[in-house]
């Protein structure tokens, strides 16, 4: 236990550039996925970005076998899984099984071209279960690149998407172009989860790209509140998990779950405490 | 009424054409079935038309052509002045009842408020102030105020349906379709959405597509109905179309409409009907 909250190595460990890269790289992830992660909920797009993390993991370990950036290949495979399962009917009954099916594919092909690699190289296991702190770095640049491209489409299209993903049937009578606005907002979901495959892994991803905005949502209705909470919630269990392994050197992924479950768990007990405002357990 | 409506009247439906909706020699059908043709309707601003008809007779359809969610297979439709389409911020809409919410929930003021403006581009963080004072308006005049900050998947049907209400009147329409709002409402509740929607329009002058299974809730305001079977139709005022005579020869089979103390009591039309709706499930 001594070696897990170790605070001497913590401290000195935070004044090294690569950790602080690695805590600049995390803070954009969280605030990506604090501010899709609500939306991602309210259209059911969960296991759709769970797919689309296994297939940015098969694309990372090609471009690793091709000795291209990783981070190329994985981005490249999210967006176009992410469009392919944007164009899907959302709610269609065949939806499930196909993102399931593409899924297990996903993983299947990462892990053989994994297999396939020669080298030991820190990248190999990381796509799966993070490679944030190492000291090549995560790509920052791509990185600042992705989080402006979403933040400013995300402006953008914000109240639009917000409306076809609560109420779609309306949306479209209102004159909405869910049409065009469900593959953009699905290559949104792919550049974000591109972004969470590289830094927690296509492993964990889920849980900082929906366990946030899940937590927000039992504990506020209101579009404002939840999406400010699910960035706090993503933000805490990012950089809380950065820094609680680094002195004991353990993989990022396995703190920034516990924390966002443990974030989950509280917003779910604290609803049942004021019922009425959060968004009851069963639909009705 | 406000400035913005006073534009909107002006622009919507220029002068020397004063109807809301021209329907002229419409026809829909869906590959080889025809559910309607020749249809010719206007319906006047202000005015309110009823339309009735067995389950699959394409009322919904023509909710669907006037919101321009649906071509016409023939004929032509002009809906406040304009074409026809999907955004026309001069119509207002209220869908058939669907239960709302799952496992991500707004409130009910958030509903009202994408009502509003929920079709615009941007977050929406300009002129807050004068959309909270409208959506609250909206919401003081269906008396949801009270269970406005609720999550709507927490609500009753008969909660969430006057949210519908008031978020197809928010934006003060000129034309206003309603898909079935009393479906599933109790007799109090039927009593209210109605008085609500009839009331509303005529103050501020919309002209009302009130599609319905129950005609009596809405009696009282119905200036005209519409009355559809089978690509049969049959327009006029409550007087002319409720009658024995018009509904036998509209179902094809005996129907009886009696008056019992004010109320209309149709016999008879549900057993035509139900042939018919079998008919048009496939
Ligand atoms: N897009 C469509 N394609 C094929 N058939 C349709 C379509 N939309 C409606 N229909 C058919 O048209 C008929 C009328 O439907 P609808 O307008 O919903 O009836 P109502 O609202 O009067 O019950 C139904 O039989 C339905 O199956
Ligand atoms: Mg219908």
């Amino acid at each position: 236990m001594g070696k897990l909250f170790d605070f001497g190595t913590t401290g000195e460990l935070l004044g090294f550039g690569f950790v602080q890269q690695a805590l600049l790289a995390g803070a954009l992830l969280g605030l990506v996925a604090g501010l899709i992660g609500p939306l991602i909920v309210a259209r059911g797009m969960a296991f759709s970005v769970h797919a689309t993390s296994e297939i940015a993991f098969a694309g990372g370990a090609a471009a690793l076998l091709a000795g291209i950036g990783v981070q190329y290949g994985a981005l490249g495979a999210a967006v176009l899984i992410a469009l392919a399962l944007g164009l899907l009917a959302r709610r269609g009954s065949e939806r499930d099984s196909v993102i399931g099916a593409v899924l297990s594919f996903g993983l299947g092909i990462g892990i053989l071209l994994l297999w396939l690699y020669p080298g030991r190289g820190s990248n190999k296991f990381g796509l799966l279960v993070g490679q944030i702190i190492s000291l090549e770095g995560p790509d920052l640049t791509l990185m600042i690149t992705c989080t402006l491209v979403v933040l400013v489409v995300l402006a953008l299209i914000y109240r639009p998407v917000l409306f076809s993903s609560v109420d779609p049937e309306m949306a479209t009578a209102r004159g909405v172009p869910t049409k065009l606005l469900n593959p953009l907002f699905a290559v949104l979901v792919g550049v974000a989860t591109s972004l969470g495959v590289q830094t927690v892994g296509a492993l964990l991803v889920v849980a900082l790209m929906i366990t946030p905005g899940a937590a927000a949502a039992r504990v506020s209705s209101s579009p404002l509140v939840t999406t400010v909470l699910a960035v706090i919630f993503a933000e805490v269990s990012m950089l809380g998990g950065i820094v609680l392994s680094l002195a004991p050197g353990a993989p990022v992924s396995a703190f920034v779950t516990t924390i966002s479950f443990l974030i989950y768990l509280g917003c779910r007990v604290f609803a049942r405490t004021r019922p009425q405002y959060a968004t009851p357990a069963i639909a009705t | 009424m406000t400035a913005a409506r006073e534009v909107g009247v002006a622009q919507g439906i220029p002068p020397g054409e004063p109807s809301a909706i021209e329907l002229r020699d419409a026809g829909l059908g869906f590959g080889k079935r025809t559910l309607w043709e020749g249809l010719n309707l206007s319906v006047a601003q202000g005015e309110f038309l009823v339309v009735l008809g067995p389950n699959g007779s394409g009322k919904t359809s023509l909710l669907r052509v006037l919101l321009g969610l649906q071509g016409l297979t023939g004929g032509s439709v002009s809906v406040a002045g304009g074409v026809a389409g999907a955004g026309n911020s001069h119509v207002g809409y209220v869908p058939q009842q669907k239960t709302l919410g799952g496992s991500y929930s707004v409130r009910g003021r958030d509903l009202v408020g994408l009502g509003l403006d929920g079709h615009r581009w941007g977050i929406g963080l300009r002129a807050r102030k004068e959309r909270r004072a409208k959506v609250e308006a909206a919401l003081a005049a269906v008396g949801a105020s009270e269970y406005a900050d609720r999550p709507i998947g927490a609500l009753s049907g008969g909660e969430q349906q006057r949210l519908r209400v008031a978020q197809a009147l928010v934006g003060e329409p000129d034309v206003l379709l309603c898909d079935e709002p009393l479906l599933s409402l109790d007799l109090a509740h039927q009593h209210s959405v109605s008085e609500l929607i009839g009331t509303a329009a005529r103050e501020s002058g919309a002209a009302v597509v009130f599609v319905t299974h129950e005609i009596n809730p809405v009696l009282k305001f119905a200036d005209r109905i519409l009355y559809l079977v089978d690509g049969r139709f049959r327009i006029g005022a409550p007087t002319e179309v409720m009658t024995t005579e018009t509904l036998t020869e509209l179902y094809r089979s005996p129907v009886e409409v009696l008056r019992v103390r004010e109320k209309l009591v149709v016999v008879g039309a549900d057993e035509a009907g139900c042939h018919h709706a079998e008919e048009g499930e496939d």
